[in-house]
């Protein structure tokens, strides 16, 4: 065991890593909060905009 | 859906110093541009003065329209967006005037000390150690004003322009740091900490990332807040756009290498940089689709709404010269576009399609707001600015693409006993053309950000006339 065998792990480390990221952002359970989150641009809206109505979730990711 | 239902008071003074400044600085960054560019067509230009030479001037141009002109925009939109999506007010209003006063101190030494030729020589890095120290000190202030309302936020969620605009201002602040270290010899004059190949790579694992995170990430925070909202509807994938942040700022820190293909720099690390600037093409393509696709179903509002049509270019060029990044880091395409100004127009395709090109979208869309009116001053002034901008865009890269390749064969150009068949000076005679029309390209910006000056003059004119709105 050497630097070298750290350095080539943490290159699987980090691989595995975002592949649990992309299984966890496109999983079901996430879906309704990134919609709430998708949406904080226009949670606040301001006075020129308030007579707008209330933007629609997409569902088509 | 969590909805305020108390608008908070924002502090929008130091939004509006921003954003007037980065009117400011895009005129006089371009317009030394433009002169710089002149330089190039009708050396007479530089008067026979020091002060005026290319040498000088020209790290005040890219020191300008980076730091003051693309700094000023990232303050106005990041202080903006961080208090709209957190709902809150910035976690406090003396370090927004000390972000604002001190960065604005920063911008008169620089166009002071450069001109006088006190430099570090690192290209993008160029400002000499007491103004660094003073960067430093400005930058720390901002990012615990950014992070600290954050941290005090109303809503659940950190929204994701928020991850990006942090990760912008925490990794410039590394980079500041480690690539500015030297060691002082006098008020003005300092030598690098590192030296010889490393001393290059340092360099250039800034200069690399200064392109990676303050010119993409923060701009990429910018366009998840003023592309859905302009467009009035939310970003196309959320999810899309997390893994597009980890897949990006991952990705970005180990393409630096390709600014030293062929050099003393090792083997190895140079074909690294190769290949992880190819990867660097996903996550860049990833986030303009998130954005483009944000459109879809309402792609009828480009017609008359010059406003979101900036934003949507600028996604256009950013997608475009990032397909342009990795092909020309590919080290045999490089060996011919190296030191040609091939480089210099994918900078700009860069810098002016995507950079400048959302950030004046983006203060389009604020400058209304903050100033309590229903829109801009003239709709179609900024449609005239849009078309300036976007020609002026073309003529430069193009021109540039010529330039290069021109170059690039003439340099490699060998005769059957191989020596070489032009000398450098038959190849910047046949450069004058191109020099000509980028030097035209920068004149249409810099008439289209003239337009824009007094269309924003126009309407902020009568908004001391009107009580200034207390809420959003």
């Amino acid at each position: 065991m050497d630097i070298n065998d750290l350095r080539g792990v943490s290159t699987i480390f980090v691989m595995v890593g975002f592949i649990g990221l992309v299984i966890w952002a496109y999983s079901k359970r996430q879906k309704s909060s990134f919609d709430e989150a998708a949406n904080l641009p226009f949670a606040d809206e301001d006075t020129h905009n308030s007579g707008k109505s209330k933007l629609e979730n997409k569902d088509h990711d | 859906m969590s909805t305020a239902t108390e608008q908070p008071t924002y502090n929008y003074k130091v939004v509006r110093q921003f954003a007037i400044m980065t009117v400011v600085w895009g005129i006089v960054g371009m317009a030394v541009g433009v002169l710089i560019a002149a330089q190039l067509v009708w050396p007479a230009l530089n008067f026979d003065t020091a002060w005026l030479s290319f040498g000088r001037l020209r790290p005040l141009h890219t020191n300008a329209v980076i730091f003051a002109f693309g700094g000023s925009a990232l303050f106005a939109t990041s202080y903006y967006v961080v208090q709209r999506t957190c709902q809150v007010r910035l976690f406090s209003d003396g370090l927004a005037s000390f972000t604002f006063w001190g960065w604005q101190l920063i911008i008169v030494l620089a166009a002071i000390s450069l001109p006088l030729g006190w430099t570090s020589g690192k290209e993008y890095a160029e400002l000499e150690w007491p103004i660094d120290i003073l960067i430093t000190v400005v930058w720390v202030a901002y990012a615990i004003n950014f992070l600290a309302t954050v941290k005090i936020r109303k809503t659940s969620h950190i929204y994701v322009a928020n991850w990006f605009y942090a990760a912008f201002i925490i990794t410039v602040a590394i980079l500041h740091l480690v690539n500015s270290a030297a060691l002082p010899v006098s008020m003005t004059k300092s030598y690098s900490a590192y030296s010889g190949a490393i001393d290059a790579m340092a360099q250039w694992w800034y200069g690399h990332n200064a392109v990676g995170f303050f010119l993409t990430a923060g701009f990429l925070g910018m366009m998840y807040y003023f592309v859905p909202k302009q467009a009035e509807r939310p970003v196309y994938s959320y999810r899309l756009s997390i893994v597009h942040f980890w897949a990006l700022i991952c990705t970005y820190m180990w393409a630096g290498p390709h600014h030293l293909h062929y050099t003393a720099l090792p083997d190895w690390t140079q074909s690294l940089g190769m290949v992880m600037s190819l990867i660097l093409l996903a996550p860049s393509w990833g986030g303009m689709i998130n954005g483009m696709m944000t459109l879809s179903g309402a792609w009828h509002k480009l017609r008359n709404d010059p406003v979101l049509r900036f934003l949507v270019v600028s996604l256009s060029f950013y997608g475009m010269s990032t397909f342009e990044g990795p092909m020309m880091a590919i080290k045999t395409v490089n060996a011919l576009s190296h030191y040609t100004d091939w480089t210099i127009g994918h900078v700009h395709a860069g810098a002016l399609g995507w950079v400048a090109m959302i950030s004046i979208g983006a203060i389009y869309h604020l400058i209304p707001r903050l100033f309590d009116k229903e829109q801009m001053h003239s709709v179609n002034l900024i449609n005239v600015h849009f078309w300036l901008a976007t020609i002026g865009t073309v003529l430069y890269i193009a021109s540039m693409w010529v330039n290069g390749i021109l170059q690039g064969l003439m340099w490699r150009a060998v005769n059957a006993d191989g020596t070489l068949t032009y000398s450098f000076v038959e190849a910047l005679e046949a450069s004058h053309p191109g020099y000509l029309v980028r030097w035209l390209g920068g004149m249409f910006w810099v008439v289209g950000m003239l337009l824009m000056a007094y269309n924003v003059w126009a309407t902020v004119r009568n908004a001391e006339a009107k009580p200034v709105a207390q809420t959003a």
